[in-house]
């Protein structure tokens, strides 16, 4: 069974076909990535996953659950990850009590009025975890506030490994970042890679090289190739639309 | 420790004090202007629930204090006198109310959700005034009042003061509760990025809908007991204006601060009583002084009291 598979997922914004009968399946372990032109839709594709948006038509499944009908906060609960495109945390929070609230919402009901969060150590244990994992151990403390950008985006990769999830989405996790940070960040993901599916939504081709089993190439809500990331680089179709002709 | 809880603790035993200190307890007008405020400060502390760590704008909360006193005077003057029964009944009907309204009140936010809790607040007003049977524009005195199992002792005095004063406690602690539970973690979180808190897994709507119910309650219990202290009740109680001065007790006192709630509501209850004691127009002046203290306190008067001396410097 895949962990995430998507079946013939169709979306139109009135005249505009922004998905078209788009399939993916992505097996347990895969780095499944996902390049394409600015407009091609990889941003309609992502909301349809998450749940901002609704598709049309199709399906998506987790782990053989259907998950196409459910809210945003459902599929997070049902195992779905994701990180922002554009950092996104709690900005009053520190990155312990940012990653905790993560892990607190998939152990056991929030609706606890009584009791004292912030000291609850097994949710603050996993957070700590969590975010010695992606590098951030001294910083745990700091407000979110005084973080750098490159701390930013790794806190945002943490907040969504607290939750435990099944399968992860990257949505241009590498976006703004200089080249020694991004470079840590893909060791980072090369180390969950193999334990944890994910779909990998990127520009930086050196990244997807290093990440990706499977790469698919979306040009006007189509893919239009898919295969392995040397097998994407040779193929022509792929190359005129995205790499460019002269690439290589 | 906590300073909060060090100027908490310093409040409550003020207020635990006054009826042993004030030489004035037989005239009961000193009593009567803390009982005032201390109501003031229930509701207030109930709204900065939703203001300060929820980050709902609500100009429509003196409508559950309505409701609340409504609820509890149609009670009595149906014949229900036990205080308990009609704090069920107060519960309830507020509750039902804040589910009714915030459903659909929380389909939107940030200045939509202002202008659709004064629509509600402007409802509930004009559904009050429509009472006939309860006296409509003018009111209804009161001329039976709610007794603990027959005894009078929450009707007036020193009894109703610690009434009022224990409610005011317990809606304190309650609160302060709340906002350290995961509950009012999630609150905050949603309050903070409400895209992210539900990315996070969780459902923002569900747990604003909460919060709002709960102040609403609380602000409902406080109508309850203004009624116990007014022995009157009129539809002005729900008016917007008074979710006006909720609102500015809440923003005087300091956002998410407890504390700032009380001080904030005593501060307006002391200044309208001197100021319209010396002056008719006595707003003239409360206009510009809001002003002043929005400008050079941001952070309330909480605020104020929690300045921090900077080191080597004396204060």
């Amino acid at each position: 069974m895949n962990t995430l598979e998507i079946r013939n997922l169709n979306k139109n914004f009135g005249a505009l076909a922004v998905s078209r009968d788009i399939s993916l399946s992505i097996g347990a372990g895969q780095c499944h990535a996902l390049i394409g032109p600015n407009g091609a839709g990889k941003t309609t594709l992502i909301h349809q996953i998450s749940g901002v948006l609704n598709a049309d038509s199709g399906e998506i499944m987790l782990e053989g659950q259907d998950i196409s009908h459910l809210s945003v906060s459902q599929r997070v609960q049902s195992g779905l990850g994701r990180t922002f495109q554009i950092t996104s945390v709690l900005p009053s929070f520190s990155a312990l009590e940012n990653t905790a609230i993560a892990a607190q919402a998939k152990a056991g009901s929030s609706m606890r009025f009584f009791g004292d969060a912030a000291s609850e150590t097994a949710l603050n244990a996993l957070a700590s975890e969590t975010l010695h994992r992606v590098g951030l151990a001294d910083r745990m403390d700091i407000p979110v506030a005084d973080l750098s950008h490159g701390e930013l985006r790794l806190l945002e990769l943490a907040i969504a490994l607290a939750a435990r999830p099944k399968f992860l989405l990257l949505d241009e996790p590498m976006a703004g970042l200089g080249r020694t940070e991004g470079a840590a960040l893909v060791q980072l993901l090369s180390e969950l890679r193999g334990t944890l599916p994910m779909l990998l939504v990127e520009h930086d081709m050196d990244a997807i090289f290093q990440l990706a089993d499977t790469v698919s190439v979306l040009v006007d809500g189509s893919i239009i190739a898919q295969g392995s990331p040397d097998e994407v680089r040779a193929n022509a179709a792929a190359r005129a639309a995205y790499l460019g002709e002269g690439a290589a | 420790m906590d300073r909060s809880l060090v100027v908490a603790a310093f409040i409550f035993a003020l207020l635990l004090a006054s009826p042993f200190l004030l030489p004035l307890i037989g005239e009961g007008y000193l009593l009567g202007l803390i009982i005032k405020a201390m109501l003031l400060a229930i509701a207030a502390i109930s709204l900065d629930l939703l203001i300060g760590h929820g980050g709902m704008v609500s100009l429509g909360h003196a409508g559950f204090v309505g409701v609340g006193a409504y609820s509890a005077a149609i009670g009595l003057e149906s014949g229900i006198e036990n205080i308990l029964v009609l704090l069920l009944i107060t519960l309830a009907v507020t509750g039902l109310v804040a589910l009714v309204t915030g459903v659909l009140a929380l389909r939107t936010s940030g200045v939509y959700f202002l202008m659709i809790t004064l629509a509600f607040g402007q409802m509930i007003y004009f559904t009050l005034t429509s009472l006939a049977a309860y006296g409509g524009d003018d009111g209804l005195t009161l001329w039976s009042l709610a007794t603990l199992f027959g005894s009078d002792v929450v009707q007036s005095g020193s009894g109703l003061y610690f009434v009022v004063l224990g409610t005011l406690f317990a809606t304190w602690w309650g609160v302060y509760r709340i906002t350290r539970s995961r509950f009012g973690r999630v609150l905050r979180a949603a309050r903070d990025n409400p895209e992210r808190a539900e990315v996070m897994g969780f459902s923002v709507t569900r747990y604003r809908l909460i919060a709002y119910l709960i102040a609403a309650m609380i602000a409902g219990v406080s109508g309850l007991l203004l009624v116990q202290h007014a022995e009157f009740v009129s539809p002005a109680l729900a008016a917007w204006q008074r979710s006006g001065d909720l609102i500015v007790v809440v923003v005087l006192g300091g956002l998410a601060s407890r504390n700032g709630a009380i001080l904030g509501a005593f501060f307006i209850v002391i200044v309208e009583e001197v100021l319209g004691s010396i002056l008719h127009e006595w707003r003239l002046i409360y206009g510009p002084l809001l002003v002043l203290m929005v400008l050079f306190a941001k952070g309330g008067i909480s605020d104020l009291l929690a300045a921090k001396t900077p080191r080597g410097q004396t204060s």
